[in-house]
Formats: structure tokens, sequence, C-alpha cells
């Protein structure tokens, strides 16, 4: 019965990506990227996943909108025209959907219990979660300890990305002499939109503790850095949009936020180098404390921790830095 | 008594996605800005109390009611407010509203 | 019953293909963004599709429930979301940089710029 329920999101999903890919106006495909991230993220809720329908609808249909807006406020607005090799763009494209759907014959059945995937390692992770780690979320404890290697590189690989593109675009505001007008509103914030202010200020502070139950509850319900990273980023850019960029920078200089950015990423890897420390390998939690469990608990919580640092760093950095480069 | 609960929120939950229908339908026959953006506030605000209303009768007196209560207050403080932007924006960047009656068979200026 | 499950594999090919058709076929350097952010998305679902099991629910462990979807797929996908989110922000700071030196997003006329 479910399924029928994701039936209906499934095609509400390609008329969405459909008036995405014919939209000319640029700022409407991003408004409905938006709402097809959303989409996904229901449809994966309904597929059991609630970690990751958690973090698809935080960053999928948060964070990327806001930097895709960004982006379009110094680039153009509408699109011009397509390019010449559509008719042979359809035809493979066409080809390519018809080989698929054939190939989609041979899956196994959606919900099938014997398929290979539930077996073999999935089931011993299952297994073995609440005897060697004991935190009922078994995705955090997957993510976060017996695949912590995986996370390691994927902290690395957004902190390489903050890096890129604060290579790229942070080259002018250190240049940057202009004095700011007080007339001049728009470098303001929000400053002459009432209702928003306040309602926003309010909520801002709430918004930072839900960020604080998201990191700090991914051991026992869906969670983790990830997710409270996109969060309190965008608190942040919250109240960056409504006050105006200075003052968010006030707030949280750019130093700051480079040393957040720096600071999970070697957090994460101190953790890995004190388990060696401690006896045992490379981010083997096991040696963190007396009993093997409890040092699990500490490793998971504290690389958790720095997941969330570094991703509320990166993307407040990529925030700042395209919102800096258009005021020249 | 659990059939009663069991109905009332069968009844609420309808109702809610009977106001969404007619916000969605609202959002796509109005004919200009600000009144899409009337119609489709009814979502925001009615429909949310209604579904949301709904799904807590289901819920009973369980931790989920709470949070799903913070939820909609958080939904009536919140969306009202994306309305209130959105029109804003919409008169300062010079969307003009509409005088006068709208003509028969216009629609759209 | 087992076509209704093919219909979300069917729905991942044709968002993956709508996904491609926006990278290849449109000449605006962001709406090629946005494609390839589509064509992820439809991986994901592929993914966390395979991972479902009739009657379980979400891998969170609690008393009384003995059949749980697989973690695994939802793990990967979890890296695989930031990092798409991670390639999309370095895209965009390299299409922002295109636009100031080339003065136009649109790819014929990038190469036609090229040329000169």
């Amino acid at each position: 019965m479910i399924i029928l329920f994701g039936i209906f999101l499934l095609t509400l999903l390609v008329i969405t990506a459909l008036a995405i890919v014919r939209s000319e106006s640029l700022f409407a495909a991003v408004i409905l990227t938006g709402i097809f991230s959303l989409l996904m993220a229901a449809n994966f809720f309904l597929l059991d996943a609630a970690d990751v329908a958690l973090t698809e609808a935080a960053i999928g249909a948060g964070i990327s909108t806001v930097l895709f807006l960004g982006a379009l406020a110094l680039t153009g607005e509408h699109e011009r025209g397509s390019s010449k090799n559509r008719m042979a763009a359809l035809g493979v494209v066409t080809i390519t959907t018809l080989i698929v759907i054939y190939a989609t014959f041979d899956k196994p059945r959606l919900g099938d219990p014997d398929a290979p995937v539930q077996q073999h390692v999935g089931a011993w992770y299952l297994e073995n979660t609440p005897k060697l780690i004991d935190i009922p979320n078994a995705v955090t404890a997957v993510l976060g300890s017996f695949r912590g290697y995986d996370t390691l590189g994927e902290v690395f690989v957004v902190f390489t990305a903050g890096i890129g593109v604060l290579f790229l675009l942070s080259a002018r505001s250190a240049g940057r002499t202009e004095e700011i007008d007080p007339a001049n509103v728009p470098n303001r914030g929000l400053r002459h939109y009432l209702v928003p202010r306040v309602v926003g200020r309010m909520l801002i502070p709430f918004i930072f503790l839900f960020g604080l139950y998201v990191q700090f509850h991914g051991d026992y319900g869906p969670g983790g850095g990830f997710q409270a990273g996109a969060i309190v980023a965008a608190a942040v850019i919250l109240y960056a949009l409504l006050e105006g960029e200075a003052e968010a920078l006030r707030v949280l200089p750019l130093s700051v936020l480079k040393w957040l950015v720096a600071g999970g990423a070697l957090l994460y890897g101190a953790v890995g180098v004190t388990g060696m420390l401690l006896g045992g390998n490379f981010l083997d939690y096991s040696v963190l404390a007396s009993d093997p469990i409890v040092g699990q608990h500490i490793g998971i919580i504290l690389i958790e921790l720095g997941v969330g640092i570094t991703v509320t760093g990166v993307l407040l950095c990529v925030f700042h830095a395209f919102a800096a480069r258009g005021k020249v | 008594m659990a059939l009663a609960i069991d109905i009332l929120s069968w009844v609420l939950l309808s109702l809610g996605g009977v106001f969404v229908f007619i916000g969605g339908l609202g959002a796509l026959r109005m004919p200009n800005l600000y009144t899409r953006i009337h119609a489709a506030s009814l979502t925001d605000t009615m429909a949310a109390v209604l579904i949301i209303g709904g799904i807590m009768l289901q819920a009973g007196l369980t931790l989920a009611t709470i949070k799903l209560a913070a939820i909609l207050l958080f939904l009536l403080l919140t969306s009202p407010t994306a309305s209130n932007a959105l029109a804003s924006a919409a008169i300062l960047s010079g969307v003009q509203p509409d005088e006068g009656p709208i003509e028969r068979g216009r629609t759209s200026r | 019953m087992e076509l209704l499950g093919l219909v979300y594999y069917w729905a991942f090919a044709i968002l993956l293909m709508i996904g491609f058709y926006a990278v290849i076929a449109k000449s605006n350097l962001i709406k090629k963004l946005i494609g390839l952010s589509i064509f992820q998305a439809a991986v994901f679902l592929l993914y966390i599709t395979m991972g479902k099991v009739d009657g379980g629910t979400a891998p969170i462990l609690q008393d009384g429930v003995s059949l749980y979807s697989t973690p695994l797929p939802q793990v990967l996908i979890l890296t695989a979301i930031v990092v798409g989110i991670s390639t999309t922000a370095l895209g965009l700071g390299i299409v922002v940089r295109i636009k100031e030196e080339y003065g136009s997003i649109e790819e014929d006329e990038i190469q036609e710029r090229d040329r000169q």
C-alpha cells in the first residue's frame, strides 16, 4: 500500500525533473530543484532510509538551493537557448533509457528479504552492532565505526571543496575598501522587511538547538554530523540574510570559520592517531577507554563532532565566498 | 472510543487534503501573483493544522504528539512569514497588484 | 506486485537520463550542474530502493522489531550526498570565475571567445 504512495511521489519527481530541464528561467529551475530534493527525501523516508532522508532534506533542499541562488546572483538568470546537438542527445538518451529499463527486469523484487544485498556484510553489521558498539542507530554505527575510514575520506573531500572554493573566490574580498553606505539598503540585509526579521531572530536560537540535538542524537535516532552541520550552517545563513553579511561576519569572522574547517578534520584524524598511540590500529576506538564499548561511544561522538564542525565551517565559507563576490 | 478517535482523525485528514487541493487549485487558477500567494498560504496554515491534528489523534498521548505539536507551531510561525516576505519582495521589485475588476475570460495580465 | 517494484527502477532510469540530457544538451553551465545533481539523486534512489525489505523498518535497533532494512546502502548514499554537494559547490565557484573572465556562461560563447 505504501508503495502506491511511493509511485505517486515518483511521478511527481519525473514531472519536476522534466520541468527543471525545460524551464528557461534558471531561478525557477533552482527552486524546482529544491522541490525535487524534498520529494526525493520523502521517497527515501518511505523506503526506510530515515538518516538519508534527513540528509537529503537538509543538504539537498536547504543548502544546495542557497548555493545555487548565490551563484545565480553572480551570473545571469536566464538561459539563452539550447545547443545544436539536441536531436543526437535525445537519441542517445532514449536508447540508454530503454537499455537500462531492459536491464531492470533482472533485478531482485523490491523488498525481497533474500536479495543478495541483505545477506553477507549488511546482515553481519546488523547482528554485531548491539554486541560490539551497542548504539541503536545502525547507520551511525556503520558510518562512524565499522566504515570510519570512508567517513574520514568524506570529511577530507568536504574540506578540499571548502579550500577549493576559497582559492577560487576569496581573492578579491581582501582588497575591498568601499565604505558601507547606510542608505545602500541591499548591503544591510533585509532590514526593511520587518516580519521576517522578527520571526527569524526568534527562530534562529531554536534552529541552533535543533542542530545540536541532531548532532548528539545521531547515536539514537536519525541524525549525525552531516545533517547537524547543514542545519547549523542554515541558521547562520538565515542570520546573514536578515541582518546583512557584515553582521554575520562580525558574529562568526572568517578566521574562526577557517579554524572550524580545518579543526573538524584535525579532530577526526586526532582520534584516529590517538587510537594508534594507545596501542590499537588507526581509527580503532576500542582502546580509547578501559571498556571497549565505552571506547566506541567516545570515538563515535568525537568523530561526529569533527564532521559537524567541518561541514558547518565549509558551508559557511562557501556562502560567504559567494556573498562577498558580488560587492564591487 | 478508539473508533471515534479513528473516525475523527480520518475526517480531519480528509478535510486537510481537501484544503490542500483547494490551495493548489487556487495557486494555479488565480489571475496574478498576490492572489496566488493568498491561495497558496491556505495550504500552509489551514491544511497544516488539520493534517497534523489528524496525525496527532492517531499518535495518541505519546512523545510523538508533542513533537508534532512543536512542528505545527514552527510551521504556523514560518509559513506566513515566508508568504509575507514573498509579497514584500514582489512589491519592492515592482509587481503591481491588480486594480479593478477582472474581465471575464482573462486569466492573466 | 513485482511490477510495482519495477516502477521504482524505471523511475531511476528516466530520472538518470533526464539529468544526463541536461548535462549534454544544454549549453548553460549552471543548467548542466543542475542536471548533474538530478543524475546523482537518481543514483541515490537506485541504491536506497535496493536496500528496502518488505515489512522491515528503518535500521534503528529497537525492542520488538526483528526485520530491518539493511544499513549498508544508506551509509554509502550518506557519503555520496555530501560528496555531491561538495562537488556542486566547487563547480559553482568555477562557473562564477568563468563568468568573470569570459563574460558569459553559455558554452558556445565561451568556446567562441577561446578561439579568438
